[in-house]
């Protein structure tokens, strides 16, 4: 791609390091700018892939990164963007395949696109009320009510977080007894010693 | 009127609910709803290290296990800059290459059937067997294949493995010529695919499509062509493009990727070079043989370090494409350093052929969702993850 032409024409975007493609940072307004003049100026016709990514850690919290294919000249581009209060311009409206992704990113993260078409949920059911790719739900998954309230009216069935709790195959991190399939007694570990 | 169709009928393969709205046989409306196979693929790999994950990759693209793994493993190894030797490149090849087969056979074959031609089921359920114990004798599974490892595999070719693989491309090119005859000029094929639900060249790139989709709609792009990995621009094949892009074109692409694959494989067996099947540098990454772990310190340490910790991947993201049997299936990996992923996300072919229904199936009648349906290939468990 004419990483040169780009930047001068998008001055606020950043180019950051990267081992695999051209990578930058765009601002968040002007995103369904950028996608436009990528796919009519420069070739990038397929949007491969748009996903969320969670920083708790950092202001703004979410960021959006989005893949694009030139399939003609076999290259990709990676734009990373930050949210705006949660949310980011949609570009469905230039690739209309980011509409699905999109509601995924909605879904699993909260991010709102501002202009989507259909904002709804699309792997999660409608009244779920949380957003599970987020760093701090945990794993095993939190009891909600079960989607079709007639069904649980009469069987009293609950979305129940699952039996493994997030154990045993959690690794990274803290001691290794956290980590590590757990035997039944747990009197004794690196943290309380063998008395 | 409303009518919905699934989760649970035999033209969705698997949990796949269109709500469709119909006046009289049209339908004017398509609403897919998915999600009913979330598994949490992508949160789970956040609480695992990265071999850990391997089996999860099966489980996607259930049809084409071996592929989603070697897609997987290659995504992490350009993370971590492994170069892969050669004996293993060619070895993943093989594997893609035979998943591809595996997954064209099974998509032809329900195709077929859910079109009315039944018997084009069993011939290709016959080969596919074939390949499942040839799968079974290489990993030790015939489903579940969890083959590849972060640097390298889960074990060299046994004995005489390729020559077997040679005797089944023999077999099923024959079979592949029988569905040939039995469909390619069946006048009631024909009629139920042919000009139904065509997709244009700019609809096709507009939605993501890819892999035979995408090429059956007249774009020539094969990222074993024009991205190769895992050294496929060592072999020869060719890539089939479609001209109008309906539900007849998707078959024929199918058909000949299929004696395509045959040939790449053939390639493969005649070129396979020896040496080593694992990255042999990659220390902190793949785990010691065995015998070593038994005898030698060092490799004890090493070996109990990668099993608890996982392999030492540096900082950074990456996103790596694979042609896989459905289409392209993603990886894009955000690494904070040590042996789990911060953020893992898999761009699951099916999901975005699935994104294109409310644009292409309006207008048709509700038989020809069958087809339409059938001619798209997905599968749920890469669509919902």
């Amino acid at each position: 791609m004419d990483a040169a032409a780009f930047t001068q024409k998008f001055p606020q975007t950043e180019t950051l390091a990267s081992i695999d493609m051209p990578t930058f940072k765009v601002a968040n307004a002007e995103l369904v700018e950028v996608v436009r003049y990528l796919r009519d100026t420069q070739g990038f016709d397929l949007l491969a892939d748009l996903c969320g990514v969670d920083w708790p850690q950092r202001t703004p919290r979410f960021g959006v990164v989005l893949h694009l294919l030139n399939t003609s000249k076999s290259e990709y581009v990676r734009l990373h963007v930050a949210c705006e209060q949660d949310a980011v311009p949609s570009v469905s409206a230039i690739h209309p395949g980011a509409n699905w992704h999109e509601r995924e990113a909605y879904d699993m993260f909260g991010i709102r696109f501002v202009g989507h078409p259909d904002p709804r949920r699309i792997l999660m059911w409608e009244a779920y009320p949380f957003h599970p790719l987020r760093k701090e739900f945990p794993l095993a998954g939190i009891e909600v009510p079960f989607p079709a309230a007639d069904v649980a009216a009469v069987t009293g069935q609950k979305v129940e977080p699952a039996p493994m709790m997030g154990g045993p195959f959690v690794s990274g991190g803290g001691h290794m007894s956290n980590a590590e399939p757990q035997a039944l007694d747990q009197s004794w570990n690196e943290e309380k010693p063998k008395s | 009127m409303t009518l919905n169709m699934g989760p649970s009928h035999p033209a969705t393969h698997g949990v796949l609910r269109l709500s469709l709205e119909l006046d009289g046989d049209k339908v004017v409306k398509c609403d897919p709803v998915i999600g009913y196979l979330h598994r949490g693929d992508e949160k789970i790999a956040e609480n695992m290290t990265y071999n850990q994950f391997v089996p999860y990759t099966d489980r996607l693209d259930y049809l084409a296990p071996l592929a989603n793994n070697v897609a997987y493993a290659i995504a992490v190894e350009k993370l971590a800059g492994l170069k892969m030797p050669e004996r293993c490149e060619a070895i993943r090849v093989a594997c893609c290459e035979m998943a591809r087969i595996s997954s064209h056979l099974l998509g032809l074959g329900v195709y077929a059937m859910d079109t009315g031609a039944w018997t084009v089921f069993m011939y290709t359920f016959n080969e596919r067997e074939k390949l499942y114990t040839l799968f079974e004798e290489l990993t030790g599974a015939r489903f579940t294949t969890s083959y590849t490892r972060i640097g390298g595999l889960t074990r060299d070719l046994p004995e005489g493995w390729l020559q077997r693989v040679e005797n089944f491309c023999d077999g099923v090119l024959k079979t592949i010529d029988e569905v040939d005859r039995l469909l390619t000029r069946n006048g009631i094929f024909l009629e139920r695919t042919e000009g139904i639900a065509p997709i244009s060249k700019e609809l096709a790139l507009a939605y993501g499509l890819t892999g035979p989709n995408l090429r059956a709609s007249g774009v020539p792009f094969d990222l074993r062509k024009d991205k190769p990995y895992s050294g496929y621009e060592k072999y020869e094949f060719d890539v089939p493009v479609g001209a109008k892009g309906d539900c007849f074109d998707r078959y024929l692409v199918r058909m000949e990727e299929v004696r395509q694959s045959v040939r790449i494989l053939r390639q493969v067996i005649k070129t396979m070079p020896s040496g080593p099947w694992y990255a042999e540098e990659a220390k902190k990454i793949f785990l010691p043989p065995k015998a070593k772990v038994m005898t030698k310190m060092e490799e004890l340490i090493q070996n109990f370090m990668l099993v608890t910790e996982g392999p030492q991947i540096p900082a950074g993201e990456v996103y790596f494409e694979a042609e896989n049997p459905k289409g392209a299936l993603g990886f894009y990996i955000v690494s904070n350093g040590g042996g789990v992923p911060y953020r893992l996300r898999i761009r699951g072919p099916s999901f975005v052929s699935l994104s294109i229904l409310p644009a292409i199936v309006p207008g048709n009648f509700l038989t020809d969702i069958a087809s339409i349906l059938g001619s798209l290939d997905f599968v749920m468990g890469e669509c919902d993850r």
